[in-house]
């Protein structure tokens, strides 16, 4: 029967260790009688189980373990002379005859071990010879374990500083490069298993060195340990070795393990004092490795260790740590060439992320790093890969997400450039992403500079970019974002009037590019900064008496009346119109007439031509007598122009009950309840009049459309105006004339054609309840109530 | 029966004794039927001298015509089995004709003898030392005694002891430069040395290095030629690359070598070859044999 490849490993490793045991067991036999020339016999055989090509590193571990265990024993026995009466060199010598090589050399090592510990020769003579004698075993799984052997028997012998086998100040170097050659040829012999055996087991072989690694990896962790190892000799000899090494290797597995294995077992300050060499290896390494991630931990480390201590600082600025780590990165992007973008943008974010937190204050580092981004983008087409995209904005994203406020990334002129290479969805995404880091921090834009510098950034909100198409835009998301951008638009602020111009001069030169879907969004909020300012210069009206002041509010109301036209193109004559009356009304703040009545005229006419909905009209036409009632600047010439035309177009509406409701509203426009209001009791009266009429030539049409008598409720509403003037001393307003009203309403009421509805109803009751509650109060107002019946 | 033993045993028996049989260091040595004996050691130039005694049987009295005793250098060659070829042969007569009643003992002494060829015992060819006494008898048959001593002749480490340096290969194929630091080594010497691998095309599995002795006997269209492999000393184990360099370090003590053996008498040689040896994956061998010196240093030298 055919066994699958995993059953035949696992018998050949339960045979393996079968042997193992069996020979371990007369070796225990001959230990245990001291007879060494049998107890080298058989753990020479126990040891050529090793000699095995069947198992996978994995499973040739399990072995090495078993056997290891065992030598640990052995060694014992080499260690005490007076059990085998053989000095130790002889044995040296003796485990040397051997035939085969793999047991000989891990006898061999095994005595060495013992030899070193008996100092009967130095150290470094006996680690020499080991670590030369190892080259024998060219095959590379059973070469790693033996040399992994070798520097685990050695680990605690070399003639370190401070160690007892250290003998003079010489020594420590011995242990380094005793280390490294150990280290050397274990990388290569793990590099040439990618070269051996059929191509189709690729995959499986580069798992399998995978595997592996670590015992390379473990020498540069002993290096790292050797306390001799100084910053003077790391950066001399320790560092351009490996290097070399890793460079030479030219293998894509092991340059990115071993440079990140440098990187994490060597001291943070060492790599910054070793930087330029470290660094200058990356180019050099194979195009296919991922340096990205190795350079991005050496910056975390790095950032790290920054901001450890205070202290360490200095040394970042004395070694110029960036302009390194930057001339670094620029290098490898340019070594190599199919590096996909989004790998040299994560390398800038690192390179970011590392200037941001060790210099904080170094705005011309980021600046720099994202000039050099711009740079790479621009040699490429417009960016198309997600993942890079995503880099980008994490690019983008964190000086904002550092500082927390935008003014310093408005000062990086290359960070607009970068956003030129995204795509407009991202673009779009990251100027959301900027004002939200506005508004989150309430960070106020306080001059036309910045504010043009910022539109820059978000135009991807601010007008269509070419190309753009139309129909994918989503509805909501669309919403959304004209509302962050009106938003922003109140952040940007200046105390100064003539700043604050500029200001809105910039704002609205950037939001009349929006067309028209978005001017909607836009416009308002720029009319309200706009006339925030003009209430400010009102306040300051004396302070600045005097001085050529160019931030007028005539100027002002100029550039409005420019802007609220736009929105007649969009169109949208409802929102236009409200703005035209928050105009006026801010205009008769300030006294101006003329401008007002513009304004004015301007609501009047939009009301004319472009607001055919009888609705809107209702609105509007509230709207217009609403803020007219309010203006005191007109004379009286022109406010009887107006309020004409006000009550003429109430009068006008299509339905009965808004027509009667505009009308008795107009009433207002005649008695404004001011200490020198107008107070024209006479018209008040007619209006009234008039909107009685209408009520009921309302009900008699329902009565003859319907058959049944329209609500009563308009008579009340007129009841109610009737009281209110009534008690503001309108003498043309009697108590005859309220309480014929009333009667007629009663009347209305039991009238059987009468649809009653119950709101109706109550509202006439608490009317008439009021009319009681004042007479009952007495004084005077009681007394004018006194005539009233209900 | 006892009469039959009495008629087969010799009439005498006789013993050997060395003068500084005491001190002298003993040697191994095999006999043709395989047992292994202590034999005392000599070297060219020594005084040989001792005692025999002779006893007679049971206090018989033993007529002889003479005793003499000879030392003896021959070359025994197996093909020609029973055919000794002595090259040195020296004669003492100890006794004249006569009677001998009782244990009667002789001194010899052969003096500064020239033994220029060492003992040696190989597949083909024996050459030994040995000491021969004979009581000659007219009837009965003479009665003969052997000892057997060893012979070793130490030289002087050589003067001249150049190493071996080569580079060997296939075209295109395989290319490796070898290296081994002398080209005379004593017994107890080690080999150092090197593999330098300067081309490698071929899927090496190991490499070895024997030692080989190359035993040739009789001459001409007689010529017996006889190998033997007496180590086989894995140097490296895997597949080098191009670059690599394999030590060598390979003790000679633990194998059973002789000094070479260079036309002894015309008789043999001995000689013995390095053979480097690689083994590609599909068991193909690649070697490379260059003859090495074997001498024997004198030991507290």
């Amino acid at each position: 029967m055919m066994l699958s490849g995993d059953e035949d490993e696992e018998k050949w490793l339960a045979e393996g260790i079968a042997g193992v045991q069996h020979n371990a067991f007369y070796m225990h036999r001959a230990l245990d009688s001291n007879n060494l020339r049998e107890a080298l016999k058989y753990s020479a055989q126990m040891l050529s189980e090793l000699r095995t090509s069947k198992l996978s590193p994995h499973k040739y571990y399990e072995l090495y373990m078993r056997a290891f265990d065992e030598l640990r024993k052995l060694e014992m026995f080499f260690k005490d002379e007076s059990r085998h009466g053989v000095s130790i060199i002889d044995l040296y010598e003796l485990v040397q005859h051997a035939g085969n090589i793999l047991p000989r050399l891990y006898l061999l090592c095994t005595v060495g071990s013992v030899y070193i510990k008996s100092k009967e020769a130095p150290a470094k003579e006996v680690l020499k010879d080991l670590v030369e004698m190892c080259r024998g075993v060219q095959h590379p799984i059973r070469g790693l374990f033996l040399r992994s052997y070798l520097a685990q028997v050695s680990r605690d012998k070399l003639p370190d500083i401070g160690s007892e086998y250290e003998r003079d100040a010489e020594t420590v170097m011995d242990a380094v490069e005793f280390v490294l050659q150990n280290f050397t040829e274990m990388n290569k012999l793990w590099v040439r298993m990618q070269h051996q055996g059929p191509g189709r087991v690729r995959e499986k072989r580069e798992k399998e060195r995978n595997e592996l690694r670590d015992l390379v990896g473990k020498n540069l962790h002993v290096l790292s340990q050797i306390e001799g190892v100084d910053l003077e000799m790391y950066k001399e000899n320790v560092l351009p070795r490996v290097l070399e090494q890793v460079v030479n290797c030219k293998d894509e597995l092991a340059q990115y393990y071993l440079m990140d294995c440098i990187i994490q077992v060597f001291p943070d300050e060492y790599h910054l004092q070793t930087l330029e060499t470290l660094l200058g290896a990356c180019p050099q390494l194979q195009p296919t490795v991922d340096i990205k991630t190795v350079l991005s931990r050496l910056m975390d480390r790095l950032s790290n260790y920054a901001v450890s201590s205070a202290d360490v600082l200095p040394e970042f600025l004395q070694v110029e740590a960036f302009a390194k780590l930057s001339n670094a990165i620029g290098k490898v992007i340019d070594a190599q060439v199919d590096m996909p973008i989004v790998g040299a943008i994560s390398l800038y974010v690192s390179l970011l992320t590392f200037t941001l937190r060790v210099h904080p204050d170094r705005l011309d580092y980021v600046d720099q790093v994202l000039g050099a981004c711009v740079k790479k983008l621009s040699s490429a087409p417009k960016l198309e890969d997600s993942r890079a995209t995503k880099q980008v904005v994490a690019l983008l994203s964190a000086p904002l997400d550092k500082y927390n406020d935008i003014l310093t990334a408005l000062t990086l002129s290359n960070y607009p450039r970068v956003m030129d290479h995204l795509d407009d969805g991202t673009n779009k995404v990251m100027a959301m992403v900027i004002i939200q880091s506005i508004m989150k921090n309430s960070t106020c834009i306080s001059t036309a500079e910045k504010v043009e510098v910022l539109f820059e950034l978000i135009k991807g909100l601010i007008k269509d970019l070419d190309g753009a198409a139309q129909d994918e835009l989503d509805e909501e998301d669309f919403k959304e974002e004209q509302n962050s951008v009106a938003r922003l638009i109140h952040m940007l602020y200046n105390d100064d009037s003539e700043e604050m111009l500029k200001i809105i001069c910039t704002v609205r030169k950037h939001i009349m590019t929006g067309g028209p879907k978005r001017l909607l969004f836009t416009v308002p909020p720029l009319v309200f900064s706009a006339l925030r300012l003009v209430r400010q210069l009102q306040n300051q009206d004396g302070d600045v008496a005097g001085e050529e002041e160019p931030a007028t509010p005539k100027k002002i109301f100029q550039l409005l009346n420019q802007t609220i036209e736009t929105l007649l193109y969009v169109p949208s004559p409802e929102m236009a119109l409200r703005l035209y009356l928050q105009c006026a009304e801010a205009a008769n703040d300030c006294d101006l007439e003329p401008v007002a009545y513009e304004f004015f005229t301007q609501a009047f006419m939009l009301y004319e031509e472009e607001i055919a909905d009888s609705k809107a009209q209702v609105t509007a036409i509230h709207l217009i007598i609403g803020t007219l009632q309010r203006i005191s600047v007109f004379g009286i010439e022109n406010r009887d122009t107006l309020t004409h035309k006000a009550t003429g177009y109430s009068a006008r509406l299509l339905k009965k009950p808004d027509q009667c409701r505009a009308v008795y509203a107009c009433s207002h426009l005649f008695w404004v309840d001011d200490q020198d209001g107008i107070k024209d009791g006479e018209r008040v009266l007619l209006c009234l009049k008039r909107a009685l009429r209408i009520a009921n030539a309302a009900q008699q049409m329902a009565n003859v459309a319907r058959g049944s008598s329209g609500p009563v409720v308009l008579f009340v509403e007129i009841l109610n105006k009737y009281l209110y003037f009534f008690e503001k001393g309108n003498t043309q307003i009697t108590a005859s004339a309220i309480q014929s009203l009333i009667e007629l309403i009663t009347s209305e009421m039991q009238s059987e054609s009468t649809t009653l509805d119950p709101a109706d109803n109550a509202f006439f009751a608490s009317t008439k309840r009021y009319i009681e509650f004042q007479k009952k109060k007495g004084g005077a107002m009681g007394e004018k109530y006194d005539p009233i019946n209900v | 029966m006892n009469y039959l033993i009495g008629a087969f045993k010799p009439a005498c028996n006789i013993s050997i004794t060395f003068a500084d049989g005491k001190n002298r260091k003993q040697v191994p040595l095999k006999k043709e039927n395989g047992q292994t004996i202590m034999v005392p050691l000599f070297q060219s130039q020594e005084n040989i001298s001792g005692k025999i005694s002779i006893e007679p049987v049971l206090g018989k009295k033993v007529e002889h015509n003479g005793v003499k005793i000879e030392l003896l250098g021959q070359i025994e060659m197996y093909f020609d089995r029973g055919n000794f070829y002595d090259f040195t042969s020296l004669v003492r007569e100890l006794d004249v004709p006569g009677e001998i009643y009782e244990r009667k003992t002789y001194p010899f002494e052969f003096s500064t003898v020239e033994m220029p060829y060492e003992t040696y015992n190989g597949v083909n060819v024996r050459l030994r030392y040995v000491l021969k006494v004979t009581v000659s008898r007219g009837y009965g048959g003479s009665v003969v005694e052997y000892q057997d001593f060893v012979v070793r002749n130490y030289t002087p480490p050589p003067s001249i002891n150049n190493s071996i340096k080569m580079e060997v290969g296939i075209e295109d194929c395989l290319h490796i430069e070898f290296e081994y630091n002398k080209s005379k080594y004593h017994l107890k010497d080690v080999i150092i040395g090197k593999i330098y691998f300067l081309l490698v095309r071929i899927k090496i599995k190991n490499m070895d290095l024997e030692i080989r002795r190359r035993e040739s006997t009789g001459s001409g269209a007689n010529t017996h030629v006889e190998t033997e492999t007496l180590a086989k000393f894995e140097l490296m184990d895997g597949a080098p690359v191009r670059g690599e360099s394999i030590p060598i370090r390979l003790f000679l003590s633990p194998y059973e070598l002789t000094p070479t053996h260079r036309n002894i008498n015309n008789k043999f040689s001995v000689k013995y070859y390095l053979n480097l040896v690689l083994v590609d994956e599909e068991d193909r061998r690649y070697f490379k044999q260059q003859e090495i010196t074997i001498y024997r240093l004198q030991e507290n030298s």
